[in-house]
């Protein structure tokens, strides 16, 4: 009993370890790591901000 | 976008217009695709995550800009954009509207080269890390098993699911390490990769065996954690020193791609592609030479070190040939061009990067060599310890061998600096502080004696003419156009303050033009020569006229007008001091270094500069040999010196010192001679760079300390046999980790 459900499990678990391998090369080919700092910033920062050389001129426009 | 908010000069976009030109594209534009092109730029101007988001913001929002991707870490934004819709002329002036500057950065290739490293890196880590949790925990099954009983057959399972899991740790993450040690010993050194690699190679092989005919003892675990900790700790040594390495690209600034050329009589600023054979270029003081010629006209002295290795300067005159990429450091120089090609220029400056990332500080060239000496002794030591065993108990021989082995790996030994080293330098360049020199945060700690410069670095270094002083019966108009065009050449601060008083127009030609470093400048316009300096050089002004003169504008320097008979004319130029320099120089006296000014303005200038700075030794009228001498007869006294400095005159200077800074915003001569830029020129970074070397020093030798400590202490344990291979890898990864936490306290 034992080692049939032990030789499951760990197949089961190499299973798993090829999709955490795959999925974790993906991501660093696609350059996810690249930049550590960037995404956290820019979640931050608004789009209409009128720092925006665009936005300033809406804004003048609508006055 | 409406081009009436844009104020930029017409010139200024007249030379973004050649970056527009095919032959410049070529070194740095790629074809991605029909009509797509893509370039890489660094920016320039950056202080926070703002500026970043803003640029990438505003650059998106243009038409014909198909991505833009700015990284945060290392100020580079890699734009592709449609050729049709937009140029890149248009991409960098929309970056100059916002405030911020963008030139292109050539060296795509070894961009490109890193960012596969560091992905191949990652995935060995990543590889290495998964295995690693896995085999763990299957080993804890099989101490668990060793302890309380274990059936044959379920062991055999999980020691084979352990060979399964550690097999591309073996062959794929540990990979580095091999390459390195083979490299070593095909050279016959020995490097700390080389008992690392006989560690993994024959724990594994070792492992195998008795996996294959059974028996006692597998080390599949200590194999895999083992590489993880090692290469862990390296990526986080070398991303702190690629970050240093990208600024110091930043700064260098690549793409030398202008100069100014002389045609009947006129400058123009040109492309150096579109300079052709026995075309006229004129090389200002501080300036780099674009391209290989002959001088016809100009005396000054060249550093051509960037191209030879040998940094003393060349005296150069009229018939002499330069060298493009070699540094004008005197006089203005007119050169006819005999060769062109950016080859030579890029050759010389990618030969400045490469010199630049060689260069080792003392100390760690000593802890390389005391690492050296330090794995022979191991691998001795190591094999002993294996034939003494073998007479004791064969049985626990090679765990025993494989526990000195892991335990003992001078990893800690030589992380301890290179680590300390780049996590200071990655925090000092998120300050503005780009240390270009190894061993410049070693000395700073041992500083007792620090020298200002006044123009320029005490100073703003951007003087004003306050007022003119007539002392002949030429007119103020005239006289203030005949100094503009003497200063024409010159790069010196005070130079700007005459060409921003007089139209371009109004310039006149100037033949014979000459440059002496701390005295003026000299020319003949219309076959008369003109003087332009402080008093003595031209000592035709009488020395009751600077008294009273000086009496009624005490802070002020006094620049004499003369033609070869008469003092024509007194400029009262003035420049006031950096907010900070009060507060910076009381923060560096305080910490018991001595402040000193050397200048080469008038004594009235630098009394009163330093009476309001609270600096008691001060020396003005210096030229640059004199400063020279002033800072060796303190180095014969045993005094560490510091020098600080921003122009021409200082590079003499700057080299002489143990220790020196250059502003950021000086002459590329001084910051090439300095150890230390100070990319924002604020004056408080001195002595945050002084804490910097300090605390870098004490994290030195704690490292030091712990490693040599932990290696002697482990040692004998290890060689007893109390040690177990897992242990000894717990052990070894630790102490490494220590050394490396350690220095990234730095950051």
């Amino acid at each position: 009993m034992t080692i049939s459900t032990l030789l499951f499990l760990l197949g089961m678990t190499m299973v798993f370890i090829a999709f955490i391998v795959i999925g974790i090369l993906w991501a660093i080919r696609s350059g996810q790591f690249e930049d550590m700092e960037g995404p956290a910033q820019r979640i931050l920062m608004d789009d209409d901000d009128p720092l925006l050389p665009s936005n300033r001129i809406e804004e003048e426009n609508k006055k | 976008m409406p081009e009436s908010g844009h104020e930029i000069v017409p010139a200024e976009i007249q030379k973004l217009a050649l970056y527009d030109h095919p032959d410049i594209q070529r070194s740095f534009v790629i074809d991605a695709g029909e009509h797509r092109k893509e370039a890489v730029l660094i920016l320039e101007g950056i202080t926070c995550a703002a500026c970043v988001w803003l640029n990438e913001r505003h650059l998106k929002q243009l038409s014909g800009i198909q991505s833009v991707e700015v990284n945060y870490a290392n100020h580079r934004a890699r734009v592709a954009w449609d050729e049709r819709q937009i140029e890149l002329s248009r991409i960098l002036q929309e970056i100059q509207f916002l405030g911020y500057n963008a030139h292109p950065y050539s060296a795509w290739q070894a961009d490109q080269i890193r960012k596969t490293q560091r992905k191949r890196d990652l995935q060995r880590i990543a590889i290495a890390g998964i295995a690693a949790a896995q085999v763990m925990m299957l080993a804890v099954a099989l101490y668990a098993g060793a302890w309380y009983g274990i059936d044959i057959n379920t062991r055999r399972l999980l020691r084979w699911f352990s060979l399964l899991l550690t097999m591309p740790v073996v062959s794929f993450a540990a990979w580095p390490f091999y390459r390195s040690a083979w490299s070593a010993i095909k050279s016959s050194r020995l490097n700390m990769d080389v008992p690392v690699s006989i560690a993994i190679l024959s724990a594994f092989a070792g492992s195998l065996w008795v996996t294959l005919t059974g028996g006692a003892q597998v080390y599949y675990d200590t194999v895999s954690m083992f590489t993880l900790f090692l290469l862990v700790t390296r990526l986080l040594e070398s991303g702190a020193r690629e970050k240093s390495i990208e600024s110091a690209e930043n700064l260098l600034k690549l793409q030398p791609a202008m100069t100014t050329r002389i045609r009947d009589g006129q400058q123009e600023y040109i492309a150096v592609l579109d300079l052709q054979q026995g075309d006229c270029i004129l090389a200002k003081a501080g300036e780099i030479v674009a391209a290989d010629g002959l001088i016809v006209e100009g005396m000054s002295t060249v550093d051509e070190s960037l191209l030879t290795g040998e940094s003393h300067a060349v005296p150069k005159q009229t018939g002499d040939t330069v060298i493009a990429g070699s540094l004008n450091q005197e006089g203005p120089l007119t050169i006819q061009v005999t060769d062109i090609g950016e080859n030579t220029v890029l050759a010389g400056i990618v030969r400045l990067v490469d010199k630049a990332q060689a260069e080792k500080p003392r100390i760690a060239q000593l802890a390389d060599r005391v690492s050296v000496w330090f794995t022979l002794g191991l691998l001795i030591f190591a094999l002993l310890t294996g034939v003494i065993w073998l007479y004791i108990d064969a049985a626990r021989a090679f765990e025993i061998v494989l526990s000195v082995l892991v335990v003992t790996c001078p990893c800690a030994l030589s992380l301890a600096v290179p680590a300390a080293l780049a996590a200071a330098g990655s925090n000092l360049i998120k300050r503005g502080i780009l240390v270009t020199r190894g061993h410049a945060l070693e000395t700073l700690s041992h500083v007792t004696y620090l020298v200002f410069d006044k123009t320029g670095t005490l100073t703003i270094g951007k003087p004003r003419i306050e007022a003119m002083e007539m002392l002949s019966n030429v007119s103020a108009d005239q006289c203030a156009a005949i100094a503009a065009s003497l200063e024409q050449a010159s790069e010196h601060p005070l130079a700007y303050a005459f060409m921003r008083h007089v139209e371009k127009e109004r310039l006149f030609p100037v033949t014979q033009a000459g440059n002496m470093p701390g005295h003026g400048v000299t020319g003949d316009i219309a076959g008369t020569t003109y003087t332009l300096g402080n008093r003595n050089f031209a000592n035709l002004g009488t020395e009751a006229d600077e008294r009273r003169i000086q009496a009624r504008y005490p802070a002020a320097t006094l620049v004499w007008l003369s033609d070869s008979k008469q003092a024509l004319a007194v400029f009262v130029l003035n420049d006031p001091l950096r907010d900070d320099a009060k507060i910076a120089i009381a923060a560096i006296q305080s910490r018991g270094i001595s402040v000193g000014i050397l200048s080469g303005d008038s004594d009235a200038a630098v009394a009163y500069a330093a009476a309001e700075l609270g600096v008691a030794e001060f020396s003005s009228q210096q030229k640059p040999q004199d400063k020279l001498a002033f800072l060796q007869a303190l180095q014969v006294q045993g005094e560490v010196v510091a020098m600080v400095g921003d122009g021409i005159n200082d590079a003499p200077v700057l080299a002489g010192a143990q220790v020196s800074f250059a502003m950021g915003t000086g002459t590329d001569v001084a910051s090439q001679t300095s150890d230390i830029v100070l990319l924002s020129s604020k004056l408080s970074d001195v002595d945050a760079a002084l804490s910097a070397g300090k605390n870098t020093l004490q994290v030195m030798r704690q490292n030091l300390w712990w490693a040599a400590i932990y290696n002697l202490v482990a040692l004998p344990f290890a060689a007893l046999g109390y040690i177990p291979p897992w242990l000894a890898a717990l052990g070894m990864s630790l102490s490494s980790l220590i050394v490396v936490l350690n220095a990234l306290r730095l950051r």
